[in-house]
């Protein structure tokens, strides 16, 4: 790993170095965190100083510790959500690969379905009828999103299927469950890893958006999308609030794509 | 020519088939609503017998399938049902604002478009150079922003330090069209940062991929300018994926509109859309995402059908 590591160029260390700031951040944000979450400290949107590092926010509330607690709950939600839809997609993909047939052409007819509705017209339209709570949020989010997982698996453990060690294991009377855990799962490895990055990516910004529209985590919970709602009304004034999670969120994407990248390249076996 | 409308006619109905199949999702997503939707909007405190009327009035009495051929039947007189919230014919309220929302989303259209194929062909053009790489760096970062962010910074920009453009897109009937255009500028800017990134990249990799053909081999021989080249001979021949990921962009770009709307407060279908969902006013989300989903998948098909179109071997193909 850190034999790995030190080959790795400039622009994926700068990704792994964004990426752990930001975990790091997220899992101590108790210790980092100068002041509650949500206890107001000062005047509304203070500018910065000593004693409000990035100023304050709409309700006088200090930014930066909203800003380390809203790291925790946006990329927990973003990282739970994204594995859901990992377990839903590259389940459901795997057997409709090693099922074929009928299974498979039901599966797949669904989710041509589901893909053919923009997503988050589908998200707004559910989260109306179930209401924006948290556990709808994650469902809605990881089911939307393991159609695209999906389409992935059921690709890579096609080619995988019809290779030799498959078809010896299916001899041996290995069942279903056994061969996708076994034989299927370790040879996708590397595609899904690198999907992984992308689709935190995609369900990070999504549940931004959300957030951002007032639809996501619901205040006084801090998350960097709905600071960015709380505070737009400071733009005009000539406050740049909002932008500082909105760059946040910028950062940790452009972070994670930096790391995707060098996976990529890695995979895909250009090496110089 | 036979076979691409056999296959041209075999994709749209696919869509057409899929837009029904959603029609169903939209309403069955209004039944699977925790009670019911008379008591949700009401509240508690409703009295049964409000609860009664209410139901009554939604027609929540009959049986799922007898209100389905209703709304359906409704739907195609153009008749969307009447707001909760406010009591006004859905139709209505959506009727202009969907105007509104189309006409951001050309606008952005209108710039996107060529900057991206100019763009591609000039990233192709000088690919591996100092200029593509900037390029592709600067797009590659537009693609993990997330929409408010590139609104705001424009906001920053334009609307609060050099203070050229209005911070708030709002418009209404009786603006002439140069006020219009000047009001929605920002955000059709910003919708067009992000769908430029998407178009570009792929016009750059479809003129690349053509490139490596043995008759641009044959040009570069006898001599023509690269230029000539990339526009006359490597061009027309990447038309069909460049054509699809527009139209696709297009597609991305009538429901992308729904974030920049708010961000601008403007009165489009994305924003009444958002507030919809907040109100939980049921018959205007219905009625709004029916629109975005059949925009989206028309201009979905749009796109297959364009690529069908453009591209000669399944023009000429004798199967």
């Amino acid at each position: 790993m850190f034999a790995l590591l030190k080959k790795s160029p400039i622009s994926a260390r700068i990704g792994f170095a964004i990426v752990l700031l930001n975990v790091l951040v997220a899992i101590f944000a108790p210790l980092v965190a100068p002041y509650g979450e949500t206890s107001v400290v000062g005047n509304v949107w203070e500018s910065f100083s000593d004693e409000f590092l990035l100023g304050t926010d709409h309700l006088g509330r200090d930014l930066m510790t909203r800003m380390i607690y809203g790291a925790r709950n946006t990329i927990a939600l973003a990282f739970v959500t994204t594995a859901l839809s990992f377990i839903l997609g590259v389940s459901l993909g795997f057997v409709a690969a090693t099922k074929g047939g009928w299974t498979d052409q039901f599966f797949s007819r669904i989710i041509d379905i589901v893909m053919a509705f923009p997503t988050l017209i589908f998200a707004l339209m559910i989260l109306s009828v179930m209401g924006a709570t948290i556990p709808v949020l994650i469902f809605t989010i990881a089911i939307l999103d393991s159609t695209r997982v999906y389409r992935l698996s059921r690709a890579v453990a096609m080619d995988i299927e019809v290779l030799d060690f498959v078809e010896a294991a299916r001899l041996r009377g290995e069942g279903l469950w056994w061969i996708m855990r076994h034989e299927i799962l370790p040879n996708a490895m590397p595609p899904l890893v690198a999907e992984f990055g992308l689709r935190f990516c995609f369900v990070f910004l999504f549940i931004a958006s959300l957030s951002f529209l007032g639809l996501g985590l619901q205040p006084p919970l801090a998350d960097w999308g709905g600071m960015v709602r709380e505070n737009a009304g400071a733009i005009t004034f000539g406050i740049y609030v909002p932008l500082i999670p909105a760059a946040a969120i910028a950062f940790l994407t452009v972070g994670v794509n930096l790391i995707v990248d060098w996976f990529l390249h890695l995979s895909s076996g250009l090496h110089e | 020519m036979k076979n691409v409308l056999l296959l041209v006619g075999k994709r749209s109905l696919a869509s057409l088939v899929t837009i029904f199949v959603i029609s169903i999702i939209i309403f069955i997503g209004v039944e699977l609503l925790p009670g019911d939707v008379a008591e949700t909007v009401l509240g508690q405190s409703a009295t049964p017998e409000t609860v009664q009327a209410f139901r009554q009035e939604l027609k929540l009495d009959l049986p799922p399938h007898v209100r389905y051929g209703a709304w359906l039947k409704d739907l195609s007189h153009g008749d969307f049902g009447t707001s909760l919230a406010n009591g006004r014919p859905v139709a209505e309220l959506i009727g202009w604002r969907f105007a509104n929302t189309l006409f951001l989303a050309g606008m952005a259209a209108l710039i996107a478009v060529p900057l991206a194929i100019v763009l591609g062909m000039l990233a192709a053009f000088y690919r591996n150079t100092f200029f593509d790489k900037c390029i592709s760096i600067v797009t590659l970062s537009f693609i993990s922003f997330p929409e408010f962010f590139i609104a705001y910074i424009l906001i920053a920009l334009f609307a609060v330090q050099l203070n050229i453009f209005p911070s708030m897109a709002t418009i209404n009937e009786s603006m002439g069209l140069g006020a219009k255009i000047y009001a929605v500028l920002l955000p059709a800017l910003t919708l067009t940062c992000v769908v430029t990134a998407h178009m570009m990249r792929q016009t750059r990799a479809a003129i690349i991929n053509v490139l490596s053909k043995a008759y641009i081999e044959m040009a570069e021989v006898k001599g023509v300018r690269r230029l000539r080249i990339i526009m006359l001979h490597a061009f027309p021949n990447s038309l069909s994926p460049v054509i699809n990921v527009i139209a696709l962009n297009l597609a991305y770009l009538v429901v992308g509109v729904v974030v920049v709307e708010v961000v601008f407060v403007y009165p489009g279908l994305g924003q009444l859309l958002v507030d919809s969902v907040a109100k939980r006013d049921i018959p205007v989300v219905q009625a709004s995402g029916l629109i975005f989903a059949s925009a989206y998948i028309f201009l979905n098909l749009m796109a297959d059908v364009l690529s069908m179109l453009v591209n000669p071997r399944l023009r000429q193909s004798q199967q």
